[in-house]
């Protein structure tokens, strides 16, 4: 256990580094937004997971919870431009306390009640940012991009190093509630939640501990957003893809593992990243809908309980 | 070959009964229980006869902290330590060291018969010793040991009903809690649950309450029992004589 964890850890370390290395080497600023995209999936995928994958309740408002981090972080920079890293550990808290706050009001709701509520709850939020003219009401607000950043030859890049960072860690924070007692609590609750109460499981705890860290790796993907459009509005900020898109790409990856959401949001997010570029960006989200489909009817457990399935039969075949 | 003393289960075996005391209950208006009072001593295989319908769950239910009574006390005495659990959540109470083998099994199905059995034992005191409870399970039940791999849903009912038995057994459990083991299962299946029950009851010196509506099989393994009938105890028997000579027993199970 502490082999495979320190493990683990290295190949995180290697993966930030790595990024960092990429930086110093490639030119070519279109492909670092592309990727500060994708990874940008995988945390809201990932943390999606943590919630629905792990635990079995349904949130549909992603979108919510991500634009309270990057409203957050518009609010901050308009009263007195904080460094980047603190905008993450605000745009994190806020979207925490939301998180923890909406687990406490929907705690006796299930299944799709529960979802109804997280949507509601995206609804309500870009109306109250809509008319708060501070962070730039319904019209949106430009947001000025420091000139420049130590060690970076631009602001993208740093973004993009940013974005990577914060992706490894949401999967190392997955990857370790999903081993230990935590991931074992959810998994019963997904599974049935009344026989997790008659074990002892408690329930309440880790509802409000899947809520809370789901909304705060969210609200803290959102933090560097207004950064990376430089104008932003609601429409934007809020806007279904997100909801969509960070529940799709654990179910075609596969939602009970933390590799799941990684795997469907790099496979996903690049290729509407291709579409967008050669067909249309109006095409995403039929991609995303129709790989949903054939991957809810067809393979329900998402390309990793696919492969795993297709390898026990070959084993079971060679044995 | 298993010795013949008796297993300690974890650390040394201390005294436990549970003391329900004039306990009203039910859900929302309909009141389910009227001032039920029993006692279930230390070591003692109590039965809590009933049909359906008449608060047998209800009360374990109640006991377990899965709802909480309107009136009355639920005691826990543990070595002469009287603890309420009344107001207590079903963690806590697992907690203290009573565990439920809840009615129509309740496992997790989409899990592997392993991670039902590692969730048994979720209680912080028991996960300590898990490596050994899961020893015992597996030595217990053969049965669940070649299967570990496999999801409980896709096993027999008879199968789901062992896994049941032995994942409230994870906790390391003073005090088991039993609701209608002979549910949806085979006669031959639920004569061998009850012996497993009263095999593992006695190999590891617990205090049983089980609720039941088949007679024949729940007086193969009881000291005692009551008769619950509309949500009242009609009658407490002090044997398995007095109960099987009761005109209730006669009228409902024996076809009398």
């Amino acid at each position: 256990m502490s082999k495979e964890r320190k493990l683990f850890l290295i190949v995180a370390a290697v993966l930030i580094v790595g990024a960092f290395l990429i930086t110093t080497q490639m030119e070519n600023r279109f492909y670092y937004k592309a990727a500060y995209v994708v990874l940008q999936y995988v945390v809201l995928a990932t943390a999606w997971n943590i919630l629905g994958g792990y635990t079995g309740y349904v949130n549909f408002g992603t979108a919510g919870f991500f634009a309270m981090g990057a409203y957050t972080a518009v609010a901050l920079i308009k009263t007195w431009k904080p460094p980047l890293y603190l905008l993450l550990v605000m745009g994190g808290l806020v979207s925490g306390l939301l998180g923890l706050g909406i687990g406490y009001l929907t705690l006796r709701l299930k299944g799709v009640f529960f979802s109804i509520a997280t949507l509601a709850l995206a609804v309500v939020l870009q109306m109250l940012i809509s008319n708060w003219s501070y962070v730039g009401g319904g019209a949106g607000t430009a947001i000025l991009k420091p000139r420049s950043v130590p060690l970076f030859s631009n602001y993208d890049e740093f973004l993009f190093f940013v974005m990577a960072s914060i992706a490894v860690v949401s999967v190392a924070v997955a990857w370790l509630i999903e081993k230990s007692w935590i991931g074992r609590g959810m998994a019963a609750i997904r599974d049935n939640e009344e026989a997790a109460e008659c074990m002892g499981v408690p329930i309440l705890k880790l509802k409000l501990f899947a809520t809370t860290v789901s909304g705060a790796l969210m609200g803290i993907a959102g933090a560097p957003f207004s950064y990376f459009v430089v104008y932003i509005e609601p429409t934007s900020a809020f806007h279904l893809d997100y909801a969509v898109n960070s529940l799709a790409m654990p179910m075609i990856g596969g939602t009970t593992t933390w590799m799941g959401p990684l795997v469907g949001a790099v496979l996903v997010g690049t290729a509407q990243q291709i579409a967008t570029v050669t067909l249309s960006s109006e095409m995403n989200l039929l991609i995303v809908g129709s790989l949903l489909v054939g991957f809810v009817v067809f393979a329900p457990d998402g390309l990793v309980g696919l492969f795993g399935k297709i390898r026990s039969r070959l084993a079971g075949r060679e044995a | 070959m298993r010795s013949s003393t008796t297993r300690t289960w974890k650390g040394p075996t201390l005294a436990h009964s549970i003391v329900v005391d004039n306990v009203s209950a039910g859900y929302g208006a309909v009141r389910v229980l009227h001032g039920v009072s029993i006692q279930v001593n230390d070591g003692e295989t109590v039965v809590l006869l009933g049909t359906n319908g008449n608060g047998k769950s209800t009360l374990i239910k109640c006991i377990m902290g899965i709802i909480q009574p309107d009136e009355g006390e639920i005691y826990l005495e543990a070595d002469g330590e009287r603890i309420n659990l009344a107001g207590k959540n079903p963690e806590e109470i697992v907690n203290l060291g009573v565990a439920l083998v809840p009615e129509g099994r309740r496992l997790f199905p989409r899990l592997t018969v392993e991670e039902n059995l590692l969730l048994g034992a979720y209680r912080e005191e028991a996960r300590r010793g898990i490596d050994r409870n899961i020893a015992f399970a597996f030595e217990a039940f053969p049965v669940l040991a070649e299967r570990k791999n496999q999801l409980a849903g896709s096993m027999s009912g008879g199968e789901q009903q062992m896994l049941a038995v032995a994942r409230a057994l994870m906790s390391a459990p003073k005090v088991l809690l039993v609701d209608e083991p002979s549910v949806g299962l085979a006669p031959i299946l639920v004569s061998r649950v009850i012996a497993k029950i009263r095999e593992l009851k006695e190999e590891y010196q617990l205090t049983v309450l089980m609720a039941e509506q088949n007679f024949n099989q729940a007086v193969k393994i009881a000291d005692r029992g009551y008769i619950i009938v509309h949500g009242e105890i009609a009658f407490a028997g002090e044997d398995t004589e007095a109960l099987a000579g009761h005109e209730l027993v006669k009228k409902y199970y024996l076809g009398a």
